[in-house]
Protein backbone atom coordinates (compact mmCIF):
# COMPACT_ATOMS: atom_id res chain seq x y z
CA UNK A 1 0.00 0.00 0.00
CA UNK A 2 3.16 2.57 0.65
CA UNK A 3 3.81 2.62 -3.62
CA UNK A 4 4.92 5.80 -4.70
CA UNK A 5 2.63 7.66 -7.18
CA UNK A 6 4.46 10.10 -10.13
CA UNK A 7 2.51 13.80 -9.73
CA UNK A 8 3.27 16.03 -12.15
CA UNK A 9 2.44 19.38 -11.60
CA UNK A 10 3.75 23.18 -12.21
CA UNK A 11 5.48 24.69 -9.01
CA UNK A 12 6.78 28.38 -9.19
CA UNK A 13 5.75 28.11 -12.87
CA UNK A 14 8.42 25.55 -13.58
CA UNK A 15 7.13 22.01 -14.52
CA UNK A 16 7.82 19.44 -12.11
CA UNK A 17 7.67 15.22 -11.55
CA UNK A 18 7.80 14.18 -8.32
CA UNK A 19 7.43 10.88 -6.35
CA UNK A 20 5.23 10.70 -3.25
CA UNK A 21 3.22 8.76 -1.44
CA UNK A 22 -1.21 8.87 -1.48
CA UNK A 23 -1.05 9.66 2.34
CA UNK A 24 1.52 12.68 1.80
CA UNK A 25 0.35 15.73 2.22
CA UNK A 26 1.02 18.65 -0.25
CA UNK A 27 2.77 20.10 2.66
CA UNK A 28 4.82 17.08 3.34
CA UNK A 29 5.86 17.15 -0.53
CA UNK A 30 6.77 20.74 -0.72
CA UNK A 31 8.95 20.56 2.71
CA UNK A 32 10.24 16.71 2.53
CA UNK A 33 10.21 15.32 -0.87
CA UNK A 34 11.12 18.86 -2.26
CA UNK A 35 13.40 20.53 0.18
CA UNK A 36 10.91 23.82 -0.29
CA UNK A 37 10.57 24.56 3.31
CA UNK A 38 9.02 28.17 3.31
CA UNK A 39 5.78 26.94 3.16
CA UNK A 40 5.30 25.96 7.32
CA UNK A 41 3.15 23.18 9.37
CA UNK A 42 1.83 24.82 12.19
CA UNK A 43 -2.44 23.20 13.17
CA UNK A 44 -2.55 20.66 10.53
CA UNK A 45 -6.26 21.23 10.71
CA UNK A 46 -6.56 24.19 8.28
CA UNK A 47 -6.98 26.79 11.74
CA UNK A 48 -3.57 28.70 11.10
CA UNK A 49 -2.85 29.48 7.25
CA UNK A 50 0.99 28.63 7.91
CA UNK A 51 1.02 26.03 5.46
CA UNK A 52 -0.98 28.49 2.70
CA UNK A 53 -0.29 28.43 -1.15
CA UNK A 54 -1.92 29.08 -4.16
CA UNK A 55 -3.72 26.45 -6.26
CA UNK A 56 -4.52 27.90 -9.45
CA UNK A 57 -4.26 31.40 -8.27
CA UNK A 58 -6.20 30.51 -4.78
CA UNK A 59 -4.87 30.51 -1.69
CA UNK A 60 -5.39 27.16 -0.01
CA UNK A 61 -3.66 25.05 3.13
CA UNK A 62 -1.54 22.93 1.57
CA UNK A 63 -1.78 20.24 4.90
CA UNK A 64 -5.30 19.94 3.61
CA UNK A 65 -4.76 18.83 0.16
CA UNK A 66 -2.87 15.72 -0.75
CA UNK A 67 0.21 16.19 -2.83
CA UNK A 68 -1.76 13.60 -5.58
CA UNK A 69 -3.85 16.24 -6.05
CA UNK A 70 -1.59 18.75 -6.86
CA UNK A 71 -1.52 16.65 -10.71
CA UNK A 72 -2.25 18.47 -12.98
CA UNK A 73 -2.71 22.11 -11.25
CA UNK A 74 -0.46 25.09 -10.96
CA UNK A 75 1.00 25.73 -6.87
CA UNK A 76 2.41 28.66 -6.19
CA UNK A 77 4.20 28.89 -3.43
CA UNK A 78 6.36 31.26 -0.97
CA UNK A 79 9.76 30.90 -2.56
CA UNK A 80 8.59 31.65 -6.16
CA UNK A 81 7.86 35.70 -4.78
CA UNK A 82 11.04 36.88 -5.20
CA UNK A 83 12.81 37.58 -9.04
CA UNK A 84 16.04 36.26 -7.68
CA UNK A 85 17.49 38.72 -5.29
CA UNK A 86 14.60 41.42 -5.76
CA UNK A 87 11.62 41.16 -3.39
CA UNK A 88 7.75 41.04 -3.85
CA UNK A 89 6.54 43.98 -2.95
CA UNK A 90 4.25 42.87 -0.22
CA UNK A 91 8.11 40.89 1.10
CA UNK A 92 9.60 44.62 1.13
CA UNK A 93 6.36 46.17 2.81
CA UNK A 94 6.39 43.63 5.51
CA UNK A 95 9.67 44.13 5.93
CA UNK A 96 9.89 47.89 5.85
CA UNK A 97 6.32 47.56 8.85
CA UNK A 98 8.51 45.06 10.89
CA UNK A 99 5.00 42.89 9.74
CA UNK A 100 6.87 39.60 10.94
CA UNK A 101 8.57 38.94 14.55
CA UNK A 102 9.20 34.84 14.88
CA UNK A 103 8.64 35.08 11.26
CA UNK A 104 6.56 31.65 11.10
CA UNK A 105 3.26 33.08 9.63
CA UNK A 106 4.76 35.75 7.24
CA UNK A 107 4.64 32.66 4.37
CA UNK A 108 1.46 31.80 4.75
CA UNK A 109 0.13 35.55 5.11
CA UNK A 110 2.41 36.65 2.04
CA UNK A 111 0.30 34.19 -0.25
CA UNK A 112 -2.84 34.91 1.16
CA UNK A 113 -2.14 38.79 0.46
CA UNK A 114 -1.12 37.71 -3.04
CA UNK A 115 -4.16 35.47 -3.82
CA UNK A 116 -5.96 38.85 -2.08
CA UNK A 117 -4.37 41.29 -4.35
CA UNK A 118 -4.34 38.93 -7.44
CA UNK A 119 -7.97 38.98 -7.61
CA UNK A 120 -8.48 42.34 -5.67
CA UNK A 121 -5.87 45.09 -6.39
CA UNK A 122 -7.34 47.43 -4.52
CA UNK A 123 -9.05 45.45 -1.33
CA UNK A 124 -10.46 47.79 1.47
CA UNK A 125 -9.16 47.41 5.51
CA UNK A 126 -11.68 45.04 5.79
CA UNK A 127 -11.83 43.58 2.80
CA UNK A 128 -8.13 42.63 3.42
CA UNK A 129 -8.96 41.71 7.74
CA UNK A 130 -11.16 39.16 6.52
CA UNK A 131 -9.03 37.46 3.43
CA UNK A 132 -6.73 37.60 5.52
CA UNK A 133 -8.71 35.75 8.98
CA UNK A 134 -7.73 32.31 8.02
CA UNK A 135 -4.09 33.04 8.80
CA UNK A 136 -3.17 33.24 12.94
CA UNK A 137 -0.05 35.15 13.99
CA UNK A 138 1.10 35.21 17.56
CA UNK A 139 3.51 38.08 17.61
CA UNK A 140 2.51 41.37 15.55
CA UNK A 141 -1.54 41.48 16.55
CA UNK A 142 -2.08 41.66 12.73
CA UNK A 143 -2.22 45.90 12.03
CA UNK A 144 1.57 46.10 11.02
CA UNK A 145 0.38 42.88 8.31
CA UNK A 146 -2.64 44.69 7.08
CA UNK A 147 -0.83 48.11 6.53
CA UNK A 148 1.57 46.39 4.68
CA UNK A 149 -0.85 44.97 2.10
CA UNK A 150 -2.60 48.14 2.45
CA UNK A 151 1.03 50.02 1.54
CA UNK A 152 1.44 47.61 -1.80
CA UNK A 153 -2.45 48.13 -2.89
CA UNK A 154 -1.82 52.07 -2.60
CA UNK A 155 1.48 51.69 -4.95
CA UNK A 156 0.23 49.81 -7.27
CA UNK A 157 -2.59 52.43 -7.25
CA UNK A 158 -0.55 55.29 -7.68
CA UNK A 159 1.67 53.81 -10.24
CA UNK A 160 -1.30 53.37 -12.44
CA UNK A 161 -2.69 56.75 -11.77
CA UNK B 1 -1.73 9.25 8.37
CA UNK B 2 -2.48 5.72 7.84
CA UNK B 3 -1.32 4.48 4.19
CA UNK B 4 -3.66 4.93 1.49
CA UNK B 5 -5.07 3.79 -1.91
CA UNK B 6 -5.67 6.93 -4.05
CA UNK B 7 -7.49 6.91 -7.24
CA UNK B 8 -9.24 9.60 -9.47
CA UNK B 9 -12.11 8.19 -11.94
CA UNK B 10 -13.03 10.83 -14.59
CA UNK B 11 -16.58 8.96 -14.63
CA UNK B 12 -19.31 8.84 -12.63
CA UNK B 13 -19.66 5.10 -13.73
CA UNK B 14 -16.32 4.69 -12.60
CA UNK B 15 -16.27 6.64 -9.53
CA UNK B 16 -19.85 4.52 -8.43
CA UNK B 17 -17.91 0.96 -9.25
CA UNK B 18 -14.96 1.82 -7.25
CA UNK B 19 -17.03 2.95 -4.10
CA UNK B 20 -19.20 -0.03 -4.88
CA UNK B 21 -16.30 -2.70 -4.78
CA UNK B 22 -14.92 -0.82 -1.61
CA UNK B 23 -17.96 -0.50 -0.14
CA UNK B 24 -17.50 0.68 4.40
CA UNK B 25 -13.52 0.57 3.17
CA UNK B 26 -13.78 3.19 0.61
CA UNK B 27 -14.50 7.31 0.98
CA UNK B 28 -15.10 9.95 -1.45
CA UNK B 29 -12.92 12.66 -0.96
CA UNK B 30 -13.50 16.25 -2.50
CA UNK B 31 -12.16 19.32 -1.02
CA UNK B 32 -10.86 17.29 2.05
CA UNK B 33 -11.05 19.90 4.62
CA UNK B 34 -12.88 17.33 6.28
CA UNK B 35 -11.31 14.32 5.34
CA UNK B 36 -8.03 14.33 5.37
CA UNK B 37 -8.80 16.11 9.21
CA UNK B 38 -10.33 12.71 10.18
CA UNK B 39 -8.02 10.33 8.16
CA UNK B 40 -4.96 11.82 9.90
CA UNK B 41 -6.78 12.12 13.45
CA UNK B 42 -7.52 8.57 12.83
CA UNK B 43 -11.82 9.19 12.92
CA UNK B 44 -12.21 7.54 9.54
CA UNK B 45 -9.69 5.11 8.62
CA UNK B 46 -11.01 3.91 4.71
CA UNK B 47 -7.87 2.22 2.80
CA UNK B 48 -9.32 3.45 -0.50
CA UNK B 49 -9.95 7.05 -1.30
CA UNK B 50 -11.16 8.23 -4.42
CA UNK B 51 -10.59 11.83 -5.69
CA UNK B 52 -14.47 13.05 -7.17
CA UNK B 53 -13.13 16.19 -8.78
CA UNK B 54 -12.19 15.09 -11.93
CA UNK B 55 -16.13 13.51 -12.51
CA UNK B 56 -17.44 16.25 -14.89
CA UNK B 57 -21.44 15.83 -13.13
CA UNK B 58 -20.02 16.58 -10.33
CA UNK B 59 -18.29 19.69 -11.27
CA UNK B 60 -21.51 21.13 -13.33
CA UNK B 61 -22.61 24.91 -12.01
CA UNK B 62 -25.92 26.02 -14.18
CA UNK B 63 -29.01 28.01 -13.37
CA UNK B 64 -31.47 28.61 -15.92
CA UNK B 65 -34.50 30.97 -14.59
CA UNK B 66 -36.84 27.89 -15.53
CA UNK B 67 -34.76 24.94 -14.96
CA UNK B 68 -33.55 26.36 -11.65
CA UNK B 69 -29.82 25.65 -10.61
CA UNK B 70 -27.57 22.51 -10.66
CA UNK B 71 -24.89 22.45 -8.07
CA UNK B 72 -22.37 19.84 -8.62
CA UNK B 73 -21.61 18.26 -5.25
CA UNK B 74 -17.64 19.28 -5.92
CA UNK B 75 -17.98 22.79 -6.72
CA UNK B 76 -15.58 24.75 -4.35
CA UNK B 77 -17.83 27.05 -2.17
CA UNK B 78 -15.72 30.18 -3.60
CA UNK B 79 -17.72 29.08 -7.26
CA UNK B 80 -20.98 29.68 -5.30
CA UNK B 81 -19.80 32.83 -3.35
CA UNK B 82 -18.42 34.62 -6.91
CA UNK B 83 -21.79 33.54 -9.23
CA UNK B 84 -23.66 36.26 -9.91
CA UNK B 85 -26.86 34.45 -10.63
CA UNK B 86 -26.94 32.88 -7.19
CA UNK B 87 -25.60 35.92 -5.58
CA UNK B 88 -29.12 37.25 -7.21
CA UNK B 89 -31.59 34.35 -7.15
CA UNK B 90 -30.28 32.14 -3.81
CA UNK B 91 -28.65 34.91 -1.12
CA UNK B 92 -29.16 32.96 1.70
CA UNK B 93 -27.13 30.01 0.57
CA UNK B 94 -24.18 32.85 -0.65
CA UNK B 95 -24.18 33.84 2.70
CA UNK B 96 -24.01 30.04 4.15
CA UNK B 97 -21.12 29.45 1.62
CA UNK B 98 -19.33 32.55 2.61
CA UNK B 99 -19.48 31.17 6.34
CA UNK B 100 -17.62 28.42 5.66
CA UNK B 101 -13.78 28.94 7.07
CA UNK B 102 -11.41 30.84 5.52
CA UNK B 103 -10.63 31.76 2.20
CA UNK B 104 -8.28 29.05 2.12
CA UNK B 105 -10.97 26.62 2.97
CA UNK B 106 -13.75 27.90 0.51
CA UNK B 107 -11.36 27.55 -2.46
CA UNK B 108 -11.64 23.90 -1.46
CA UNK B 109 -14.43 22.61 0.38
CA UNK B 110 -17.58 21.76 -1.49
CA UNK B 111 -21.41 22.48 -0.44
CA UNK B 112 -21.84 19.00 -1.24
CA UNK B 113 -19.03 17.93 0.63
CA UNK B 114 -20.11 20.29 3.72
CA UNK B 115 -23.54 18.00 3.33
CA UNK B 116 -22.46 14.66 2.90
CA UNK B 117 -19.55 15.40 6.19
CA UNK B 118 -22.82 15.51 8.09
CA UNK B 119 -22.19 18.04 10.81
CA UNK B 120 -25.38 19.43 12.38
CA UNK B 121 -23.70 22.39 12.78
CA UNK B 122 -23.05 22.54 8.92
CA UNK B 123 -23.58 26.32 7.68
CA UNK B 124 -24.73 25.70 3.54
CA UNK B 125 -27.28 22.93 4.85
CA UNK B 126 -29.82 24.80 6.40
CA UNK B 127 -29.57 27.56 3.63
CA UNK B 128 -30.59 24.47 1.37
CA UNK B 129 -33.03 22.85 3.54
CA UNK B 130 -34.86 26.64 3.30
CA UNK B 131 -34.19 26.49 -0.40
CA UNK B 132 -36.47 22.92 -0.53
CA UNK B 133 -33.20 21.72 -2.38
CA UNK B 134 -32.82 17.97 -3.28
CA UNK B 135 -29.85 15.57 -3.47
CA UNK B 136 -29.45 13.33 -6.69
CA UNK B 137 -27.39 10.32 -5.48
CA UNK B 138 -25.90 8.18 -7.90
CA UNK B 139 -25.38 4.55 -6.49
CA UNK B 140 -24.63 1.03 -8.00
CA UNK B 141 -28.38 0.10 -7.86
CA UNK B 142 -29.25 2.98 -9.98
CA UNK B 143 -30.34 7.27 -8.93
CA UNK B 144 -32.27 8.45 -6.80
CA UNK B 145 -33.01 11.97 -5.28
CA UNK B 146 -33.36 12.70 -1.46
CA UNK B 147 -34.62 15.84 0.41
CA UNK B 148 -31.72 17.63 1.73
CA UNK B 149 -33.57 17.48 5.13
CA UNK B 150 -33.49 13.95 5.01
CA UNK B 151 -30.19 13.48 4.17
CA UNK B 152 -28.45 13.58 7.34
CA UNK B 153 -29.24 10.71 9.90
CA UNK B 154 -26.81 11.77 12.75
CA UNK B 155 -23.78 13.43 13.29
CA UNK B 156 -21.25 12.18 10.77
CA UNK B 157 -23.78 9.97 9.14
CA UNK B 158 -25.88 10.49 6.08
CA UNK B 159 -28.57 8.25 3.89
CA UNK B 160 -25.69 7.43 1.31
CA UNK B 161 -25.38 3.72 1.49
CA UNK B 162 -21.68 1.94 0.42
CA UNK B 163 -21.13 2.78 -3.13
CA UNK B 164 -23.69 5.94 -3.12
CA UNK B 165 -22.15 9.39 -4.40
CA UNK B 166 -23.83 12.26 -4.20
CA UNK B 167 -23.54 13.86 -7.94
CA UNK B 168 -25.43 17.33 -7.42
CA UNK B 169 -27.83 19.58 -5.94
CA UNK B 170 -31.18 20.61 -7.67
CA UNK B 171 -32.98 23.93 -6.67
CA UNK B 172 -35.66 25.00 -7.87
CA UNK B 173 -35.96 28.68 -10.29
CA UNK B 174 -37.27 31.17 -8.09
CA UNK B 175 -40.75 32.40 -8.07
CA UNK B 176 -41.41 35.85 -8.31
CA UNK B 177 -40.96 37.42 -4.64
CA UNK B 178 -39.64 34.83 -3.35
CA UNK B 179 -36.49 34.80 -1.23
CA UNK B 180 -33.69 32.90 1.33
CA UNK B 181 -31.28 34.63 4.06
CA UNK B 182 -28.96 32.36 6.76
CA UNK B 183 -27.93 33.81 9.28
CA UNK B 184 -25.64 32.32 12.22
CA UNK B 185 -24.30 33.14 15.79
CA UNK B 186 -20.98 33.16 16.73
CA UNK B 187 -19.23 35.08 19.08
CA UNK B 188 -16.47 36.59 16.95
CA UNK B 189 -16.43 37.95 13.44
CA UNK B 190 -15.29 34.86 11.50
CA UNK B 191 -13.42 31.96 11.18
CA UNK B 192 -16.00 29.96 13.95
CA UNK B 193 -18.47 27.15 13.90
CA UNK B 194 -22.09 27.89 14.12
CA UNK B 195 -23.66 28.36 17.84
CA UNK B 196 -26.70 28.18 15.75
CA UNK B 197 -27.82 28.40 12.23
CA UNK B 198 -31.07 29.32 10.54
CA UNK B 199 -31.86 29.74 7.12
CA UNK B 200 -35.64 31.09 6.00
CA UNK B 201 -37.58 31.28 2.78
CA UNK B 202 -40.55 33.05 2.05
CA UNK B 203 -42.77 33.77 -0.49
CA UNK B 204 -45.09 36.34 -0.90
CA UNK B 205 -48.33 37.11 -1.90
CA UNK B 206 -48.77 41.17 -1.77
CA UNK B 207 -48.39 41.18 2.27
CA UNK B 208 -49.05 38.05 3.05
CA UNK B 209 -46.71 34.95 3.04
CA UNK B 210 -48.28 32.38 0.55
CA UNK B 211 -45.44 29.58 2.00
CA UNK B 212 -42.55 29.77 4.08
CA UNK B 213 -39.44 27.33 4.90
CA UNK B 214 -37.42 27.92 8.25
CA UNK B 215 -34.50 25.27 9.07
CA UNK B 216 -32.16 25.26 11.81
CA UNK B 217 -28.84 23.93 12.17
CA UNK B 218 -26.37 23.44 15.57
CA UNK B 219 -29.53 22.37 17.63
CA UNK B 220 -29.78 18.94 17.07
CA UNK B 221 -28.40 15.79 15.68
CA UNK B 222 -29.28 16.67 12.39
CA UNK B 223 -29.51 20.22 10.43
CA UNK B 224 -33.93 20.36 10.57
CA UNK B 225 -36.74 21.47 8.72
CA UNK B 226 -39.04 23.77 11.01
CA UNK B 227 -42.18 22.56 9.48
CA UNK B 228 -44.83 23.73 12.12
CA UNK B 229 -42.66 27.13 12.33
CA UNK B 230 -43.06 27.37 8.60
CA UNK B 231 -46.68 26.14 7.86
CA UNK B 232 -47.89 28.09 10.50
CA UNK B 233 -46.94 31.62 8.31
CA UNK B 234 -49.10 30.31 5.29
CA UNK B 235 -51.98 32.51 4.28
CA UNK B 236 -50.72 35.07 7.05
CA UNK B 237 -49.40 38.46 6.86
CA UNK B 238 -46.13 38.66 8.10
CA UNK B 239 -47.00 40.57 11.43
CA UNK B 240 -45.35 40.73 14.73
CA UNK B 241 -47.41 38.15 16.07
CA UNK B 242 -46.57 35.72 12.97
CA UNK B 243 -42.91 36.17 13.50
CA UNK B 244 -43.36 35.33 17.00
CA UNK B 245 -45.30 32.22 16.98
CA UNK B 246 -42.96 31.08 14.14
CA UNK B 247 -39.96 31.60 16.09
CA UNK B 248 -41.81 30.03 19.30
CA UNK B 249 -42.65 26.95 16.79
CA UNK B 250 -39.14 27.08 16.01
CA UNK B 251 -37.56 26.70 19.47
CA UNK B 252 -40.24 24.25 20.18
CA UNK B 253 -38.95 21.75 17.38
CA UNK B 254 -35.18 22.62 18.98
CA UNK B 255 -33.36 20.14 20.91
CA UNK B 256 -29.60 21.63 21.66
CA UNK B 257 -27.29 20.62 23.75
CA UNK B 258 -24.80 21.96 26.06
CA UNK B 259 -21.40 22.72 24.71
CA UNK B 260 -18.19 24.92 24.81
CA UNK B 261 -19.66 26.93 22.01
CA UNK B 262 -22.91 27.65 24.31
CA UNK B 263 -25.98 26.38 26.87
CA UNK B 264 -29.03 24.89 25.64
CA UNK B 265 -31.09 27.73 26.89
CA UNK B 266 -28.72 30.28 25.10
CA UNK B 267 -29.14 28.33 21.65
CA UNK B 268 -32.95 28.02 22.40
CA UNK B 269 -32.79 32.09 22.60
CA UNK B 270 -31.02 32.31 19.70
CA UNK B 271 -33.34 30.24 17.51
CA UNK B 272 -35.40 32.65 18.26
CA UNK B 273 -33.75 35.32 17.43
CA UNK B 274 -32.39 34.30 14.12
CA UNK B 275 -35.69 33.20 13.00
CA UNK B 276 -36.86 36.63 13.61
CA UNK B 277 -33.82 38.35 12.00
CA UNK B 278 -33.89 36.11 8.59
CA UNK B 279 -37.56 35.75 8.51
CA UNK B 280 -37.90 39.96 7.79
CA UNK B 281 -34.51 39.84 5.63
CA UNK B 282 -36.20 36.91 3.79
CA UNK B 283 -38.72 39.17 3.77
CA UNK B 284 -37.36 42.49 1.95
CA UNK B 285 -35.58 40.75 -0.47
CA UNK B 286 -38.40 39.01 -1.68
CA UNK B 287 -40.24 42.20 -1.94
CA UNK B 288 -38.10 43.24 -4.52
CA UNK B 289 -37.59 39.65 -6.38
Amino acid sequence: MDHKTVVETTINGERMEFLCEPRQSLLEVLRDVLGMTGSKEGCLTGDCGACTVLVDGRAACSCLMLGVEAEGHKIETVEGLALGSKLHPLQQKFLENASLQCGICTPGFLMSAKALLDHNPHPTEAEIRYALAGNLCRCTGYDKIVRAVLEVSNAKASKAA
Amino acid sequence: MHAINYEAPKTLKDAVALLAQYGENGRPLCGGTDLIIQLRAGVRRPEHVVDVKKIPELLQLSYDSKKGLRLGAAVPAIEVCENKDLQRHYPGLVEAAHLIGSNQIQTRASVGGNLCNGSPAADTTPALIALGARARVVGPKGEREVKVEEFCTAPGRTVLAPGELLVEILIDAPKPHSADAYLRFIPRNEMDIAVVGVGSWLHLDGDKVSAARISLGAVAATPLFAAKASESLAGKKLDDAAIDRAAKLAIELSSPIDDMRGTAEFRRHLVGVLTKRTLLIAAERARKA
